[in-house]
């Protein structure tokens, strides 16, 4: 219940001043507690969450389309069921995510419409194309699996609700991750056509799926204030170390090659060593001139604007309802 | 729940199925049924990342799950009465199109979010009486996919209802388009209800349920959404038919080439 407002003397001396509260800030951070929606932040680092995790959120949803590609050509039911569940959890990963932007008080149209705009980016991986089935699982194994390396460390993140959509995320990206690899061992182990179409998908995906943690840590020029933040725990360089520590011995198991000669064991160091990224290429598809730039935001903007009648639809039909429950109450 | 009555008829309902001419009637029966929930799953499949707002892509894609869920026991159900080898794949991506056996409400396609709710509600206000008769069904595995169907049916039901109302009762433009989307598939919605020999004598040996029985159900249900919704109840002139012996519209071809032609690309492999 609202009461009388208070006076503007009582104000000044309930509210502390920023500097108080930038303090209670940085211990919160420090102290490895969680920043809630309620709490004061500031607004470097409320820009800095919003523009992170729309990223991630675009990325969920543009991330359908690949893989969404093959739904109704999947070549066995059983295999028709686990791709439907696995594009419908990147929609519901999706939602998760833009509810977690939303508390930082921006909206998820708002949002959309940026990345129709192409104001706001997802991950340049989903500009590559899927042209044989063996790309969903590459997906899976590859894509998903980097996801995975990146998104477990963010359930650590200073920014409670973030943090917590990671949670929920990573458990389905680890289904995700072990269908892909399940569908490259079933071709890999089965008719040379088979064969040979996991190698080429795996030839296609390895090194984009490298350049989804970023560009190396001497040319990332925000991630020091994130890490100081505690919303990046480990720098690109580290997690790309840890992602192809973890891929080379599962491609041994998967029978496939990945396609770099340089790539061998360094006992030394305990990691595996890789060649050299190519990043212009990195750098060009991030400047829109990736394979499917063009073809995924039209998907997503044709999708949003044949949809514009039917939301509408539903927004005056739940005003008409709102008004005659209004007139009832008032009768 | 009281089911809708069965075909009148002198014989014990539960009387076991035998005899090689109900087993393979058996099997027609599973196919309509089958293929009905897996041709309705791949045209909702296609939907996914294309629906109006992602809480739509979320529900479409659960209501396809759910369908294919269905028709995999179904045809493996077919496939293993049929006793020739034919697993639900084979069933699935090996048959030609006069082969398929269900309706051609079904097969319709997605002209706009109208049309997908439309068919939804034709479909889902069918086979949710359909799916409670056939629960005491004396085909074992028919009787448990009837009675998981039934939970999810009943959902995909309100989810059509609550979409056909808000279409309905929207604005100006989602109203004509939505009555657009029920004319257009109303003729498709006779077959639903289509009985012969085989469903005869299938619901006497208490397999198959009269798909003529759930029509009152069906009529009261769909006209007192569409009174709700403000929408009419289409005059139908045209009533399509065929299905259930294996003509189709000349969308479905189409539907199969896709859905089929990795699986036929690669003989005798496993995915
Ligand atoms: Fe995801
Ligand atoms: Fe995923």
């Amino acid at each position: 219940m609202p009461v009388t407002d208070p006076s503007p003397a009582l104000q000044a001396a309930v509210e502390p001043d920023e500097a108080a509260l930038a303090e209670r800030f940085e211990r919160t951070v420090a102290a490895e507690e969680r920043i809630e929606p309620r709490d004061w932040m500031p607004e470097a680092y409320r820009k800095t969450l919003i523009r992170q995790i729309a990223q991630h959120a675009h990325s969920e949803i543009i991330g359908m389309q690949p893989e969404g590609n093959w739904i109704t050509r999947a070549p066995s039911l059983r295999r028709k069921a686990i791709l439907l569940a696995k594009v419908q959890d990147e929609a519901g990963h999706g939602l998760y995510l833009y509810s977690a932007a939303e508390t930082l008080g921006v909206d998820r149209a708002e949002l959309l419409d940026l990345l129709h705009a192409g104001r706001q980016k997802y991950s340049s991986i989903f500009n590559y194309p899927t042209p044989t089935w063996a790309d969903v699982g590459a997906i899976g194994w590859l894509v998903d699996g980097a996801a995975i390396v990146n998104q477990v460390p963010i359930t650590r993140c200073s920014y409670g609700p973030y943090a917590r959509a990671m949670v929920r995320i990573c458990k389905e990206e680890s289904f995700h991750q072990r269908q892909g690899f399940e569908i490259l061992h079933h071709l890999s182990s089965g008719t040379p056509e088979q064969h040979a179409m996991a190698q080429d998908a795996v030839d296609r995906w390895w090194w984009p799926s490298l350049m989804m943690f970023g560009p190396p840590d001497d040319a990332s020029p925000n991630s020091a204030r994130s890490m100081a933040w505690k919303i990046k725990r480990f720098s690109n360089d580290e997690l790309r170390q840890r992602f192809v520590d973890m891929a080379v011995p599962q491609a041994e198991a998967l029978g496939l090659t990945l396609p770099d000669p340089e790539l061998r064991w360094d006992a030394e160091s305990g990691h595996y060593r890789f060649g050299a990224i190519d990043w212009t290429e990195f750098h060009e598809v991030l400047r829109g001139n990736g394979p499917c730039n063009a073809l995924r935001v039209e998907h997503r903007v044709r999708a949003h604007e044949e949809g514009a009648w039917v939301r509408e639809a539903a927004d005056a039909y739940a005003a008409k309802h709102a008004a005659r429950a209004g007139a009832e109450v008032a009768a | 729940m009281s089911a809708p009555a069965r075909v009148e008829s002198s014989a014990p309902v539960d009387q076991p199925a035998t005899g090689a001419g109900t087993t393979a009637a058996t099997v027609q029966y599973l196919l309509r049924l089958g293929d009905d929930a897996l041709v309705l799953a791949q045209r909702l499949g296609a939907q996914l990342t294309r629906a109006p707002q992602l809480e739509e892509d979320v529900a479409l894609a659960n209501i396809a799950l759910d369908l294919l869920g269905q028709a995999r026991p179904l045809l493996a159900r077919a496939g293993e009465l049929e006793g020739r080898g034919r697993d639900e794949d084979a069933l699935a991506f090996l048959r030609e199109e006069r082969d398929f056996l269900n309706c051609q409400l079904v097969e319709q396609p997605d002209v706009d979010f109208a049309g997908t709710i439309a068919r939804q509600l034709l479909f889902s206000c069918y086979q949710l009486p359909l799916l409670q008769a056939l629960t005491t069904s004396a085909d074992e595995v028919l009787a448990g996919v009837a009675g998981k169907g039934v939970k999810e049916v009943a959902y995909h039901r309100d989810h059509a209802v609550q979409w056909t109302l808000r279409l309905g009762d929207g604005t100006e433009e989602s109203s004509r388009r939505m009555q657009a989307a029920l004319d257009r598939l109303w003729p498709f919605a006779a077959e639903l209800f289509e009985s012969d020999d085989l469903v005869r004598s299938l619901a006497v040996r208490g397999v198959a349920v009269d798909p003529a029985s759930v029509r009152p159900r069906w009529d009261a249900d769909v006209d007192a959404v569409l009174a709700e919704a403000g929408l009419a109840r289409p005059s139908s002139v045209r009533v399509a038919t065929g299905g259930r012996r294996g003509l189709h519209t000349e969308c479905f071809g189409y539907l199969l080439a896709e859905m089929q032609h990795l699986a036929r690309s690669h003989p005798g492999a496993t995915w």
